[in-house]
């Protein structure tokens, strides 16, 4: 199929073209190589940086891997691309009020993710109570201590927090009290 | 997915509308005793390999359960309220139904929960009434369906438990660490807990792998078949008879009748939304406490103008709610709450209502952890704890495996004004009318709710937790609903319910109702073990009946 595929190509394409498609799967092949994060699919990266701001004020890389380490970003990113494409415009209108908000609060600052950090805390606390704050806390804690395979939970690290493991089986005692009681 | 295959044409005996705990059961027993049956499912027929270990999907997505988005459903507290869309009914959508996903708890009702109105007396507001059965009619359904399905449990640890003619086919599940603490708790208090009957196997059984305490029951499917759903018990035993085809994603919009007010049939939704109709017999309808009622008050018919079934105009109504008030202590220790089944310990000495307390009510309360990791960040920690940021963070590295939960599960009045109705505007996927909800609590089911959670904190503090608290009892924190009962109640006045006292229709003599929709009374919850007991019962009075001829 491969060989086939090729031929095709260059059937269809000049030469021009073709090193196009050199050069592209030499990106690409980089791309493995340097671990770079996959493209978005929905997201547009300036809204993806800010949302990454945020997530990381819910769960911030404080004593360890937060919302930025564990891709959390990737996840949602997901999320509005397949099961929550419905909640795409919750997130555009969403993410007009918290940047209105920070206008206000902070006239002049260039986005949420250039804050300083307790400036970042007090738009928190000025959103913490609206409906989209919610859904950005929902996806966040999903993104970050759900399954891996979504696209967040990286290395697992929301788990490994929490002191949850993934395994098919357990034998007990499965905690101290019932060690205790089975001694 | 073996079994037989009809073709729709086809006069087959019974047509069993829900594949789920009860349906399961009745395809079970009516092709064992000869009968040719066809189960119509509106989910999907999936198995183990289908299942993973991934709570986006199940507890963030509808991965087992009713999919507001196709199927919606709008709620109200009272008629003169306008109803807005809320998923607050939820039951399991595939073939085993909600058995596939539940939590496995599998109590038996007491002999008092079939009498409560004698023993009791009357409840303003409130429809209490006694059973037309007493335990002693369901006893040796109660059994059978333990012995068919594989029940964990010890037989006489309970000393409230009601009569029994043989112990549990399996010893008890392992304790865990939340059902140590709560003996230690309850036994200082002076009450009588017990390990926790489950529909879960502690040994291999008939066949099934035992439990191997992966710790994924509630909201999920079970990977090993150790969960004793009737997808994996009785349904291969059904399709084994080559007289039985179960047939998924096959949605139900009316049952038919003749001119004789005789059940012919049913119309159906294909996967490719072909409507189809099915002969049969007799239908047996075991859609759950919530559908069953949708679906007979769609089958409208000249005969029947106010729905099938209903010349009582009691179908739908007497809806009784999945209550009760969560508490939740913290421990020095780790208990590790996420390994293992959900629940091991419970106790039964508040299960009796008292007229003594000034209110209806009594409470089954059990020792569990039913979260996992991104529901127990979402919900796991106390009201006054922070919901973001760096303590948050902190805390949730504490408390998820230092945390467990002491639930109560209570009685909820059944009132006429709580009903399963038709949405006058919201129509499904399908273009059906869509299932409206209209519920409020009765003042004591309120009272009951307060009055159990001051008890639940009571054994966590004597278990030795560092902190307690409680969720709140509003009807908002219980949703949605998951224990669908009584909106096609049995009894023996045709004018004041629905089925008789062997689950048949007073108005359609070949129409068999069996599920959740006969409950006359809600007991203490955790319903399954009753409803499949209903229905062993419900199908051998059909068996009869039909050999008699009177079915068909």
């Amino acid at each position: 199929m491969q060989s086939t595929r090729r031929l095709w190509l260059s059937q269809c394409v000049g030469i021009a073209a073709l090193a196009d498609i050199a050069a592209a799967q030499q990106h690409a092949h980089d791309a493995v190589r340097l671990s770079t994060p996959p493209p978005f699919q929905t997201l547009d990266l300036a809204t993806a940086a800010e949302i990454d701001a945020i997530a990381s004020q819910i769960m911030p890389s404080t004593d360890g891997p937060g919302a930025h380490e564990a891709g959390v970003v990737y996840f949602i990113d997901r999320a509005l691309s397949t099961f929550d494409a419905d909640l795409r415009e919750n997130y555009r209108t969403g993410m007009a009020m918290v940047q209105q908000k920070r206008t206000e609060m902070f006239p002049g600052s260039a986005s949420i993710a250039a804050l300083a950090n307790d400036q970042q805390i007090q738009l928190m606390h000025a959103i913490e109570a609206t409906e989209f704050f919610d859904l950005l806390r929902t996806h966040t804690l999903y993104g970050f201590l759900g399954n891996p395979s979504y696209g967040g939970n990286r290395e697992r690290v929301g788990w490994k927090l929490i002191g949850f493991e993934d395994r098919m089986a357990y034998q007990p005692p499965f905690g101290y009290y019932d060690a205790q009681e089975n001694k | 997915m073996s079994g037989a295959t009809f073709r729709p044409s086809e006069l087959v005996d019974f047509l069993v509308i829900g594949a789920g705990a009860a349906g399961g059961v009745m395809a079970k027993e009516l092709s064992t005793a000869g009968f040719r049956v066809v189960v119509l499912e509106q989910g999907p027929y999936l198995t183990e390999k289908d299942y993973k270990h991934d709570e986006i999907r199940y507890t963030y997505q509808p991965g087992l359960t009713n999919d507001p988005k196709v199927q919606p459903i709008t709620y109200r507290k009272n008629d003169s309220e306008q109803a807005k869309p809320l998923k607050v009914i939820e039951y399991g959508r595939q073939v085993g139904g909600g058995s596939v996903h539940f939590t496995a708890n599998y109590w038996r009702f007491h002999e008092s929960d079939f009498e409560e109105r004698s023993q009791f007396g009357e409840v303003p507001g409130a429809d209490l009434a006694d059973w037309p059965i007493k335990y002693a009619d369901l006893e040796p359904y109660y059994t059978k369906a333990e012995y068919d399905l594989g029940i964990s449990g010890l037989a006489g640890a309970n000393p409230f438990e009601a009569p029994r003619s043989k112990p549990y086919p399996l010893p008890p599940m392992p304790v865990k660490s939340s059902g140590v603490l709560f003996d230690r708790g309850a036994k200082k208090l002076g009450l009588h807990p017990y390990p926790a009957p489950m529909a879960i196997l502690s040994q291999p059984y008939q066949g099934r792998a035992a439990c191997v305490h992966c710790g994924f029951c509630e909201y999920f499917g079970c990977e090993m078949r150790a969960k004793s759903s009737t997808l994996v018990s009785v349904i291969p035993i059904a399709e084994k008879t080559g007289r039985c085809e179960t047939r998924p994603n096959s949605y139900v919009r009316k049952i038919e009748i003749d001119a004789h007010g005789r059940a012919t049939g049913a119309i159906y939704f294909d996967a490719n939304r072909r409507e189809i109709f099915q002969r049969a017999k007799a239908v047996v309808l075991c859609a759950n406490g919530a559908e069953t009622a949708r679906l007979l008050l769609l089958s409208k018919s000249k005969r029947f103008p106010q729905g099938l079934a209903n010349s009582s105009g009691l179908v739908g109504t007497h809806l009784m709610w999945d209550s009760g008030g969560l508490a939740m202590g913290l421990f020095e220790h780790p208990l590790n709450e996420h390994k293992g089944i959900q629940v091991t310990r419970v106790l039964h000495d508040y299960y009796r209502a008292d007229p003594k307390r000034g209110f209806y009510g009594g409470a089954g309360i059990d020792a569990r952890f039913n979260y996992y990791p991104a529901n127990f960040a979402l919900t796991g920690l106390p009201p006054d704890a922070p919901k973001w940021g760096a303590e948050y963070k902190k805390m949730l590295s504490q408390y998820f495996t230092h945390t467990m939960s002491v639930l109560a599960h209570t009685s909820s009045l059944p009132q006429l004004g709580n009903s399963v109705s038709l949405d006058p505007e919201l129509k499904d996927a399908w273009g059906l009318p869509a299932m409206r909800v209209t519920f409020d609590f009765h003042s004591d089911d309120v009272a009951t709710m307060q009055w159990a959670l001051t008890k639940q904190v009571e054994i966590l503090e004597a278990a030795g937790a560092k902190k307690t608290w409680t969720a709140g009892i509003t009807l908002k924190d219980m949703l949605p609903s998951v224990h669908l009962m009584g909106t096609c109640r049995m009894g023996n006045d045709p004018k004041q319910s629905v089925v008789d006292r062997n689950n048949r229709a007073h108005d359609v003599p070949n129409l068999v109702i069996a599920d959740g929709s006969s409950f006359v009374t809600a007991a203490r919850q955790q319903p399954t073990a009753t409803i499949q007991a209903l229905a062993y019962r419900a199908a051998d009075y059909a068996i009869q009946a039909a050999k008699r001829g009177e079915l068909g």
